[in-house]
């Protein structure tokens, strides 16, 4: 059992990255337009 | 594929509204002057597409001195930054409109407020228990489901459990705590103090136990509580939220510019609120009035139709009051201002709308009256628990019974289990879920629902009163009498010189034309010129023909008299929206009793109440008269849906069980309604209707869910047989089949009309 000491902290640092991605992308207005960035992918680039 | 290389006006697609207009709106006032940047806001109407996005995006950034240009398509703005200097603002809207779009300034400073901070408060909270809820369940599922695991491990996981949840509560419960703390402040219970109560005794409960050695820690139960919770409490708020903005929106959008006359007869572009009492005005001809005011100079025709409903316009001459919102048809006029824009007669009745609104705060929303039958309820059974467990043994054995105390400490247990397991988190689901719903359903075919509670209202409506003009009608006069091609023609030549809407109406009938060179306009009278040679009028009856007989029957028309052939006579009428009679027939098979009340003239009334298939229907009705008899509607029982479009409508609006008003109404009128009709189609009101109702169905039925999962759940709890994992199961299990429940409507079929 002596392995939890090392998985749990791992375990609750890789949850806490992924809440830290979310607060990232919600701070940088990822939200604001989920109609056109659904459209958006549908742009050509032409360069 | 290239999306937008075929140069087609608005939506490439062809999935648009049509937003043209006739010409870019002046602009130049709106302009931000950041440091080393200029930036304008403008709401782009009919883009839909991604090759509308790229085809302004596009025409945007080819503007000189343009750095960024960036279109949301979920708030239809689109925003342009440029180097300061190197660009005129207005050509920004012109290029819009010559791609086809609508453009539409909005006061910045207003919209934004529109920053939905608490909505992103609650998403973060949302994440927060989220993650909490998931990383405590990592260390709850080796405890349920691990035999023979010792009680040393079970407390470390406990323990780091406790070290995640207790934080993540904490946080993600903030929206609760504050909105009980407020409820108990003002003398009230809602909803959020049990479920506060609950997050803080489980917290409390599960820290000694764990500190114990105890198995009763709930951490994993109460972050997954607050996670579900928080999803219905979200989805409310974006519900609402929605509904603000669009107001707002409105709000932003009447903000209108001025061209003010200097002392020195310069003409300057100023925003309408920075327009003063004593300021000259030059209104054009195609402008909306922005203020209250007289006329100093000119005569036109004024279109007052927002204020007054009245298709037809009326005659301003020098001295006439005019009012804001007023647009002015025919020739240039100069208008002194009496009050500032946000003293107008049409900024009042605004307030008027508001207060009437506030009127409509009495109602109260299922899930209130769910809450407050449930939250004395839950409470007097917690209480009732942790007594019969503390003081039960006691009386049994002073009845003679055998019994062992239990302790403070499984009273208590007990208590908080039943707190725990009642908690609303299906309650605080089932509504909001079913009104996201419904209302993303409505929203696909053109209606647009305000707010959650307004869809409660709707499913409760029994009778729904049409206005007329604009709401039955298309509001727009069309051409009755069929005279000759060669006539049409030729009247047409002169009408095309006039902005007046039977000029207009002409000349819709007429189609592609040629217009009279020379044709001259006298506001109030007609419209004369020299067409195939001939000296002709197009008028009024004393304008045009001043010895025909006059004609009693009252409808709009127009006399057209051509060299020396006898005037001819051309009739109009308001038409019926197409599927009027379809709606008012679908209405009426579902029970709903219709009727229409309309300040028009009683011939016309009549006979669109028997084109729509209308039986009770009042003509002449005044502004106040149409309140006056909502009000009294509603005081027989009955609730009315009130559906108009006019400032006339307004408080009518304002004072219904619930209201609608279509699309092309003015402002005050949509935002006075509680559900808004796009496009030209009146069988959405039946439909809408219908949804409302089926919503209400469903969130019924989820409330007798709840109920009947506490029925079961309580006294398990009450009795003591409730563990974390029967709590963490139950809990989610009922998330899960009202959110599913609610989702059944997605599937069901269009109601048959």
């Amino acid at each position: 059992m002596n392995i939890l000491i090392f998985l749990a902290p791992a375990a609750i640092f890789m949850g806490a990255i992924g809440l830290a991605a979310f607060m990232w992308s919600l701070r940088s207005g990822q939200y604001e337009d989920l109609e056109g960035a659904a459209h958006r992918i549908l742009i050509e680039d032409e360069d | 594929m290239a999306l937008a290389s075929v140069e087609t006006s608005g939506c490439p697609s062809g999935l648009g509204a049509s937003g043209v207009q006739e010409r870019a709106r002046d602009v130049r006032a709106f302009v931000q002057h950041d440091s080393g940047a200029d930036r304008l806001e403008l709401m782009v109407e009919g883009a839909s597409c991604a090759g509308c996005i790229k085809k302004i995006e596009g025409a945007m950034l080819a503007l000189p001195g343009v750095r960024d240009a960036r279109l949301n398509l979920s708030t239809r703005r689109l925003r342009v930054d440029w180097a300061p200097g190197a660009l005129e603002a207005q050509a920004i809207a012109d290029t819009l409109t010559r791609l086809g779009y609508g453009a539409r300034p909005f006061d910045a400073e207003m919209a934004q407020r529109s920053v939905d901070a608490h909505g992103r408060f609650l998403l973060r909270c949302l994440a927060v228990a989220g993650f909490g809820a998931m990383n405590t369940m990592m260390f709850s599922a080796p405890i349920w489901f691990g035999d023979d695991m010792s009680d040393n491990t079970r407390t470390l996981m406990h323990w780091l459990s406790a070290v995640v949840a207790i934080p993540c509560a904490l946080y993600a419960a903030q929206p609760f705590f504050r909105s009980a703390s407020k409820a108990l402040l003002g003398g009230r219970a809602n909803m959020d103090v049990p479920i506060s109560l609950a997050v803080i005794l489980t917290l409390s409960m599960s820290i000694a136990e764990t500190m114990q050695n105890g198995a009763h820690a709930y951490f994993d139960g109460i972050t997954m509580l607050l996670f579900f919770l928080l999803i219905g409490r979200y989805l409310d708020h974006s519900l609402r939220e929605r509904a603000r903005t669009a107001a707002r929106e409105l709000l932003a959008m009447q903000a209108v510019t001025a061209s003010r006359v200097g002392a020195d007869g310069v003409v300057e572009t100023i925003s309408a609120r920075d327009v003063e009492i004593g300021d000259r005005l030059m209104l054009a001809a195609g402008d909306r009035a922005p203020c209250d005011g007289v006329i100093a100079a000119g005569v036109s025709d004024l279109d007052c139709s927002m204020l007054t409903g009245e298709s037809l316009p009326v005659t301003g001459r020098t001295g006439d009051a005019i009012l804001a919102g007023t647009i002015n048809l025919t020739k240039p006029i100069t208008v002194a201002v009496q009050a500032r824009a946000e003293n107008s007669a049409v900024a009042k009745l605004a307030r008027l709308i508001e207060a009437g609104e506030q009127g409509r705060g009495r109602f109260v929303r299922l899930a209130d009256k769910a809450a407050s039958l449930y939250v004395p309820l839950v409470h007097s059974l917690a209480a009732l628990t942790f007594l019969s467990w503390f003081v039960g043994p006691m009386l049994l054995r002073m009845w003679g019974i055998e019994a062992s105390d239990v302790g403070f400490r499984i009273a208590l247990q007990n208590a908080v289990a039943v707190l725990i397991i009642t908690c609303p988190c299906a309650l605080g689901l089932a509504v909001p879920v079913v009104q996201v719903v419904a209302t993303g359903r409505l929203f696909k075919r053109g209606v647009f629902v305000r707010s959650g509670d307004a869809l409660e209202r709707l499913a409760s409506v029994d009778m729904v009163i049409f206005d007329k003009t604009g709401t039955l009608t298309l509001g727009r006069p069309r051409l009755v009498s069929k005279p000759d091609a060669d006539v049409l023609g030729a009247a047409a030549s002169l009408a095309r010189a006039s902005r007046h809407p039977l000029s207009r109406a002409l000349v819709e009938a007429a189609g592609p034309g040629h217009v009279c060179a020379g044709a001259v306009e006298t506001p109030g009278e007609g419209v004369a010129g020299v067409v195939d040679g001939a000296p002709s009028r197009l008028g009024k009856r004393s304008f045009a023909a001043p010895e025909a007989p006059d004609s009693t029957d009252g409808s709009p028309e127009l006399w057209f008299a051509e060299g020396d052939r006898p005037p001819i006579r051309l009739v109009f009428a308001d038409a019926l929206r197409a599927d009027a009679a379809e709606a008012v027939a679908a209405l009426q098979s579902r029970g709903y009793a219709v009727e229409m009340l309309s300040g028009d003239r009683e011939s016309a009334v009549a006979a669109a109440a028997r084109a729509a298939g209308i039986v009770t229907w009042r003509a002449g009705v005044t502004p106040a008269e149409k309140t006056a008899y909502v009000e009294r509607m509603r005081s027989r029982g009955l609730h009315p849906l009130m559906i108009g479009d006019g400032l006339n409508d307004a408080a009518a609006l304002a004072a219904a069980h619930a209201s609608a008003s279509p699309g092309a109404a003015v402002e005050a009128s949509q935002a006075a309604a509680d559900i808004v009709l796009q496009g030209e189609q009146l069988m959405n009101v039946p439909e809408a209707l219908e949804i409302a109702r089926r919503a209400r169905a469903r969130s019924l039925e989820n409330l007798g869910f709840s109920a009947v999962y506490n029925l079961v759940a309580a006294p398990l709890a009450a009795f003591g047989f409730l563990t974390p994992l029967i709590a963490a199961c139950a809990m989610s299990g009922s998330s899960l089949i009202v959110t599913l429940n609610a989702l059944r409507m997605q599937l069901e079929k269009r109601p048959a009309a």
